[in-house]
Parts: C-alpha cells; sequence; structure tokens
C-alpha cells in the first residue's frame, strides 16, 4: 500500500482486533463509513445496525455484562440521542468506548447541523464521557488505541471524536 | 386477568442459568421480589434500554439464554429496538413484557398500549416471528416452556392487572450490580468451560 492509498480507518480496524472487539453497533455514517465497512466484511466483530443511536449505548454496556469487549460508532448529531442512556455506563462504571464523527464543526455548510455539532462534546463531557479530538488523519489510530486502553484497562467512558477536517463532508446534505 | 408478581414469579422459577435483565419500573421489583440473584441485572433508569442491554449480553452470551422482564411503558420507550433485534435475530433472547396499559411507577398515566396499541403486532412485523400474547393463567402455563427452549429472538406480552404489588429490597447500585452480574457470568465461564 502506497501513501496515497493509506486510510486511517484500516489502521483504527487492526486496532478494534488487537483489543478483541467482539461487538460493534453504529448508524449509517459517511465519515465512518470505511471504518463500518471493515467491521461489517470481519468475520470476528459482530457489527450491528441500529434505528438509533442510544440503543448502541445500552448494547455496548451488554456486551461487557456478558464478558465482551464492543466499540459504538456514531455521528454528532446521534450523541444527542445519547444522553440518558449514558446514565447507565456512568452509574455501573461500564468500560466504553465510542468514536465520533463530526458534523457542524469544520465548513460546515447545513446549518441545522451546527447546533449539534457544537453541543457534542460538552454533551459527551456533561455524561461523564472524556473526550479527545483528532483534527489529522494521522492521529486517528494512536488516539483510539490509546483511548481503548484508558477505556478497557483504565475501567472509564472514552470517546474519540473524529473532527470534520478529517472527514471533510461539509457539502453532504 | 393476570397479577403481575404471579406472572414473574412463575417464569423465574424455570429460569436456571439464564440471565435476566429489568426495565426501569415495577418491573425491577417485581423480579427482586421472587429473589435476588446474581444473574439479575436491575436498571432503574435509561427508559427503552433494557432490551438493547440484553441483546448486548445475549451476543456475548451465545449459549445462554437471556431473558428481559420490563413493562409495556419502557419497551414504547426503545421502540426501535424490536426492529434491531428483529433483523439480528438472537436465538438466546427471550422479551418478556408486563404490560398493564399505564404508567404504574409514576401515578398510572395511561400507555399506548390502552389506546390500541398491538406489541405483539408490532415485534411481529419487525421480524420476531415468535411473538404471543399471553391473557391468563392457562395461556401462561402454555408458554412457560417457550421462554426458555423456543429459537429466539421470543417476545411474550403478558396482559397484567394494573395493580401495583409493594416495592421490596433490592440493589440500586449498578457499580454493585453490573459487577456481580459480570463475575457471576464468568465464573460459571470458568467452572463449566
Amino acid at each position: 500500500m502506497n501513501d496515497l492509498d493509506w486510510h486511517w480507518a484500516d489502521d483504527v480496524h487492526q486496532h478494534f482486533r488487537h483489543f478483541g472487539i467482539a461487538q460493534v453497533s453504529y448508524v449509517p455514517d459517511g465519515g465512518l463509513a470505511k471504518l463500518i465497512q471493515l467491521c461489517n466484511s470481519d468475520e470476528t466483530i459482530r457489527s450491528v445496525a441500529l434505528t438509533t443511536e442510544e440503543e448502541g449505548v445500552a448494547q455496548i454496556a451488554g456486551a461487557w455484562l456478558g464478558g465482551q469487549r464492543g466499540v459504538f460508532l456514531t455521528q454528532s448529531g446521534g450523541v444527542g440521542n445519547c444522553v440518558n442512556m449514558l446514565s447507565m455506563v456512568a452509574e455501573c462504571r461500564i468500560p466504553f468506548f465510542a468514536m465520533v464523527s463530526m458534523r457542524g464543526q469544520w465548513a460546515e455548510t447545513i446549518p441545522w447541523q451546527i447546533p449539534m455539532g457544537q453541543a457534542t462534546a460538552a454533551a459527551l463531557e456533561a455524561s461523564g464521557v472524556i473526550v479527545h479530538t483528532a483534527w489529522s488523519p494521522q492521529e486517528v489510530p494512536e488516539m483510539v488505541a490509546a483511548c481503548m486502553e484508558l477505556a478497557f484497562e483504565g475501567g472509564r467512558a472514552v470517546a474519540v471524536v473524529v473532527s470534520q477536517r478529517i472527514t471533510a463532508t461539509g457539502e453532504r446534505g | 386477568m393476570l397479577f403481575r408478581r404471579d406472572a414473574v414469579h412463575k417464569i423465574l422459577e424455570k429460569r436456571e442459568n439464564s440471565a435476566v435483565v429489568t426495565g426501569i419500573g415495577n418491573a425491577s421489583h417485581d423480579v427482586a421480589s421472587a429473589g435476588d440473584h446474581p444473574l439479575n441485572m436491575y436498571l432503574f433508569g435509561v427508559m427503552g434500554g433494557a432490551v438493547m442491554t440484553a441483546f448486548g449480553v445475549a451476543l456475548a452470551q451465545p449459549e445462554r439464554r437471556v431473558v428481559v422482564i420490563t413493562g409495556d411503558g419502557e419497551v414504547l420507550a426503545g421502540i426501535g429496538s424490536l426492529a434491531t433485534v428483529g433483523v439480528e435475530r438472537p436465538s438466546n433472547l427471550s422479551i418478556i413484557v408486563l404490560d398493564n396499559q399505564v404508567y404504574g411507577a409514576t401515578g398510572g398515566q395511561l400507555t399506548h398500549t390502552a389506546a390500541g396499541v398491538d406489541l405483539v403486532g408490532i415485534a411481529r412485523a419487525s421480524g420476531i416471528v415468535n411473538s404471543v400474547l399471553i391473557k391468563d393463567q392457562k395461556g401462561l402455563e402454555r408458554a412457560l416452556p417457550e421462554v426458555y427452549e423456543k429459537p429466539g429472538p421470543y417476545l411474550a406480552v403478558v396482559e397484567v392487572s394494573p395493580q401495583s404489588a409493594p416495592r421490596v429490597d433490592v440493589p440500586k447500585d449498578g457499580t454493585f450490580t453490573a459487577r456481580r452480574f459480570r463475575s457471576a457470568i464468568n465464573q460459571e465461564i470458568k467452572d463449566h468451560g
């Protein structure tokens, strides 16, 4: 693979395998599309499409209760749907790892995306989730690995926010 | 008409090593009143989250039956979960909905099932083919083996009286019940391979 073909999602997927991620839940999303597709075609990962994002918070909490590790993938808009469900993660202190792709943040052209985009990190932090934001593709894999360590070994709720500068999808409707 | 607590006790008599996840509201008390158990995960918040929590457990524990015991209001709050379960078809997941047609924990306001919303119909149309309505003792007796043996996903709506039963002493500390639950599952894995 030459440098032009490199995509952060390939390395993140390898980290998922290294950390023994067995369940991935997601609502379809453009910014994370490649990662979702890699998880969907990985036989060691049960990847589940949801009707709405809070289902994924509950599922990933259940995965840990059942002895497995899971990852929750969502767009920033979906974070707003998760606030109440994250109270289980906080109350039960469940190791929890999420990746959030941003809208309403960097060169956004759809004004409706901006309110939730601007509230995303604050909503996560108010819900007890540690937030790390990646601004360049190169830093995503290392940040994911470090944050999964923090989540699964440190026993915390952690989210990696993939900025819109990386996903560059301001033109999407 | 069935009384919720009697129905729950009858269902739990046959649980063996099944894991049980309860929904917010009276269901947690109904389950705890049958005897606290390390494989009970009581939810006292996250309205609408019981089915998906149990779903995550069910995927992680494919050899074990995972049973949700919850109310009609709680299931209505996470109704999309039935579609997700219907698509994913976990064969070891059973969902028991105690349908009293009211929000019993908040003063008895009517739920949508009181106006005719059909949870069995929604479940079947979502792909949970094995969905049944239990109206009386005879129906409960007939359905009992199915809760644990019928290939899942399985869903039973149990019509119960709106009368609530007394609250019981049930552990509410999530860090405690979650770790106890997870340890009990892992211990059994160690003990029985």
